[in-house]
């Protein structure tokens, strides 16, 4: 019989994870290199695949033919404790949790409780507790609290490694935007003439100064055309690990980028969703491969660096008729980065039997996942916590930042 | 220099840019004595099926060529697994084959919509072609849905724009490619005759049951909308009463129907009344999702949220109030037929009012390029091309949503760039074939603003003018 409240924080903690705001945390210097990199996964990401809790008795026949075995063998889970295992796709994931780098989260939630990833996506980013509740992204308001001393320019600092910004990433900050291309480049004269045109038309003069600098930041911190011919091999999030690694080329550089983020779809696993193998762990290997690529290029950076890995919502506990699962709402996240305390879980696990279960259905989501965004931000971005409870997050009183995620604070 | 063109006065420009899909030259004077009356035209009844369509195969025969490929790679892993050395080879290349077979009935497919979209002459007829596929989205990239999309278009859109939305609601939700895209065709009903069958046996080693896939995006995102007054209960419910829509074909006990043609399956269909929205239906077997699908394509919330986007699409991105109602007023009271409800979108004042508010997306830029160089796409290759190095591959929208109609999902810097990237390449391909200035007033008329006719008209050359041309505020904007 699994304890209600299994709480799983090897480094010798024993209070809750979720504490309230430590004075401690408010004094946290913030450092000008500290990066922080969001990636999003779109479709609803299956966290009891992603991290099985095998450990939980009614792991296995809730699950049926998706549960995953931890026998410690080829192909198996790779265990992280007493109750959790990562997919065995997330090879190199487990090495970060190995050396002490990586957090898992479970059970975890943003406050959206209805099942529609475009609207859960859209609070996801928005950061408010609506769909469509603003027009700007969390991460776009952050910009605004930083010191201008940090932020010279925002276009340069905060990134969208996609041809366009995601929601979370908009809003009156201008930020940059970066994408592999496989076209030949255009002369510069031609360029200029177009620039002169949008003279006086901010909108696309700004777009375009905007594309120049990541342009030449992408040439100056490395080789443009090796990226291009790693960047359109086929995986099946579709290059992601090229993008990770040019995400991890501008973020190294001392000028460069200290906001990144990145996106991946095809996570929306209704049918056919495997186990061991198949479409989901496909998918999960593309991701494990896109975050070590980003480590490796950020070399020696990415001890001051922090990614934050995060879906709409989780899908449901059972298998559905088609061998997939449908729109649920638990599920797992991820912090992960050579600034990250981790090698520990942190879950306030409600369990798989009916009875615990949100509408009887999905796993219940015990942790917000506001509570991670904030602690990162506050204790290695240096935000207030008064700006993150009025601007950034707002009315997220009730979803206090976690302490001690990064190992400086 | 320019010579004597007809420029045509604004509402013509707004008629053949915004309505239309960007002018071909000639058309903005076509256009220009009743811009209006032009559009209406292009609404009005049936048509027979274009040429272009008429070649390409229908769903039912490109299923079968999918499940043929299949069974050929199960044999082929068969054959493999038996004997690991002389049939590898070509046991290989059978499992690789389901992509390549469907590969190049998705390209013709794609040439298909690009040589209408470039050549027609009822570009706006032509846009709500597009516009409908994009509400009733699939997603090439699930495999199946690879040689289904343009057909779902070619068979369940364009036969219906002189109809009612019901009519094409319907053919939509029956045709293969939704149904294989949102994972009907196995969902199956806890109390069916096949579960029934299934739990008698001792060890069941597959579960049965309903995917709920179909019935909650038809919800949100085909009729009433994401708010439009459903709860997780009418998702469920609705997804039984739609269990048995499926596809004919499958083997063994599921051998039924015609290969790869819609069918309702009775054995997996969940029996029994049920109550949805709060009506309680007590239809049998198929009739009863229909009854259900007939009453969400009158509810008012279905009108709001198709208004909603009909107004996105011809006034801009931020849907003005009054427009809405009136388009969903027209909705509700025509009982969605579209003809009417298209006029409605032709009459709203706030459609001719500010010119230039929709940033062009991809798909847009890209046909009206096509159109405004007279571009006749023969290489189906070439023709999918530019599309997906925009970053719209055609029919790939990559969820039920469909692509965002709305500039901040489209204007990113890098985006634009892209674009920059891919002018210059139109440029150096065909600008030495046109003149820029006279053609950015062929297509752009009065609309032309002075700081781009400056541009155009000091290129180093026609190649640049054209690149220019295209990149110019007034052709990134309809």
């Amino acid at each position: 019989m699994i304890n209600r409240r299994h709480f799983l924080l090897n480094a010798g903690v024993s209070t809750l994870a979720v504490s309230t705001l430590m004075p401690r945390l408010l004094l946290a210097k913030a450092e000008t290199d500290a990066r922080f990199v969001f990636v999003i996964l779109r479709g609803a990401l299956d966290g009891l695949a992603a991290v099985p809790a095998y450990g939980d008795g009614n792991y296995a026949s809730k699950r049926g033919e998706l549960a995953l075995s931890v026998s410690g063998g080829e192909g198996g889970s790779l265990k992280l404790d007493g109750m959790f295992a990562l997919h065995p796709s997330l090879v190199k994931l487990h090495q970060r949790y190995d050396a002490s780098e990586l957090a898992v989260f479970h059970a975890i939630a943003s406050p959206y409780r209805d099942r529609s990833h475009f609207d859960g996506q859209d609070l996801l980013e928005n950061g408010t507790l609506k769909p469509h509740g603003a027009n700007d992204g969390w991460l776009n308001r952050t910009l605004a609290t930083l010191p201008s001393s940090r932020v010279h320019d925002s276009e340069k600092y905060a990134m969208a490694f996609a041809q366009n910004v995601p929601l979370v990433l908009r809003g009156d900050a201008h930020v940059g935007s970066w994408a592999p291309s496989r076209m030949p480049d255009t002369d510069a004269e031609t360029l200029q003439r177009i620039a002169d045109m949008y003279a006086g038309n901010e909108f696309f003069s700004s777009r375009l100064q905007a594309a120049f600098e990541a342009d030449a930041m992408a040439a100056d911190s490395g080789n443009k055309s090796d990226d291009m011919a790693g960047g359109m091999k086929r995986d099946p999030l579709g290059g992601v690990s090229a993008i990770a690694s040019a995400a991890g080329r501008m973020l190294r550089e001392t000028n460069g980028a200290r906001i990144a983020v990145l996106e991946t779809t095809g996570w929306d696993t209704h049918a056919n969703q495997g186990a061991e193998r198949g479409l989901l762990a496909s998918r999960l290997a593309a991701l494990d491969n896109a975050i070590d690529a980003l480590r490796s290029e950020l070399g020696g950076a990415w001890k001051q660096t922090a990614v934050l890995i995060a879906t709409e919502f989780g899908r449901t506990v059972a298998i559905n008729g088609t061998r997939g699962t449908d729109h649920g709402t638990g599920t797992c996240a991820f912090l992960v980065g050579g600034a990250v305390k981790g090698g520990r879980v942190i879950a306030d696990w409600p369990g798989l039997a009916n009875t615990h279960l949100y509408q009887d259905r999905d796993l219940k989501p015990t942790l917000d996942l506001r509570s991670v965004c904030k602690g990162v931000l506050a204790e290695h971005m240096g935000v207030t916590e008064a700006q993150l409870e009025s601007k950034i997050f707002p009315d997220s009183r009730a979803a206090k930042p976690i302490a001690g995620l990064l190992r400086s604070a | 220099m320019t010579g004597n063109i007809v420029s045509g006065n604004i509402d013509a420009v707004i008629a053949v840019n915004r309505f239309g899909l960007g002018a071909k030259p000639g058309e903005l004077t076509r256009a220009n004595s009743d811009p209006r009356g032009w559009l209406i035209q292009q609404i009005k009844g049936a048509r027979s099926t274009p040429e272009e369509v008429a070649k390409l195969p229908p769903a039912a025969e490109v299923l079968q060529q999918y499940f043929a490929a299949q069974e050929a790679r199960r044999e082929a892993r068969e054959e493999q697994r038996v004997d690991n050395n002389s049939e590898a080879a070509r046991a290989q290349k059978a499992i690789q084959g389901v992509r390549q077979v469907l590969v190049p009935i998705y390209l013709d497919q794609v040439a298909a919509r690009y040589r209408i979209a470039a050549a027609t002459e009822e570009p706006f007829r032509e846009r709500l072609t597009h516009f409908w596929t994009n509400h009733f989205a699939v997603s090439a990239d699930k495999v199946v849905v690879l040689g289904l999309a343009g057909a779902l278009e070619n068979e369940a859109i364009r036969p219906n724009l002189g109809n009612r939305f019901v009519d094409m609601l319907l053919a939509v939700e029956r045709h293969p490619a939704m149904i294989l895209y949102l994972d009907n065709q196995q969902s199956t009903g806890p109390n069916s005759q096949l579960a029934r069958l299934a739990a008698r046996r001792a060890n069941q080693e597959r579960k049965i049951g309903i995917n709920e896939n179909l019935a909650r995006e038809i919800l949100e995102l085909h009729t009433l909308g994401v708010n439009g007054g459903y709860t997780q209960s009418d998702v469920t419910t609705f997804a039984e009463a739609l269990t048995g829509w499926s596809i004919g074909g499958g083997r063994g006990r599921l051998a039924q129907g015609e290969p790869g043609k819609y069918i309702f399956r009775e054995a997996v269909h969940q029996p029994g009344e049920k109550t949805i929205l709060g009506k309680l239906y007590n239809e049998d077997g198929e009739s009863q999702a229909r009854a259900v699908l007939e009453d969400l394509a009158k509810h008012p919330s279905t009108a709001k949220f198709v208004a909603t986007k009909l107004v996105r699409h011809f006034v801009g991105d931020e849907p003005p109030a009054a427009a809405v109602e009136k388009i969903a007023k027209a909705f509700r009271e025509s009982d969605g037929d579209l003809p009417t409800v298209h006029r409605a979108v032709i009459e709203l004042s706030q459609a001719w009012q500010a010119s230039f508010s929709k940033f062009k997306t991809p798909n847009e830029f890209v046909t009206s390029t096509f159109r405004a160089l007279n571009f006749e796409p023969k290489e189906p290759k070439q023709i999918a091309a530019p599309f997906e190095l925009l970053g719209q591959r055609p029919y790939t929208p990559g969820s039920p949503a469909g692509w965002p109609d709305t500039a901040s999902q489209w204007d990113g810097a890098d985006a634009l760039m892209k674009r920059v990237e891919w002018s210059t390449a139109i440029g150096q391909r065909i600008g030495s074939r046109v003149e820029p200035l006279k053609l950015a007033r062929a297509i752009l008329g009065d609309a032309l603003g002075d700081h781009s006719r400056t541009a155009i008209s000091r290129a180093a050359s026609a190649t640049q003018g054209l690149t220019l041309l295209l990149m110019s505020p007034e052709f990134q904007r309809r």
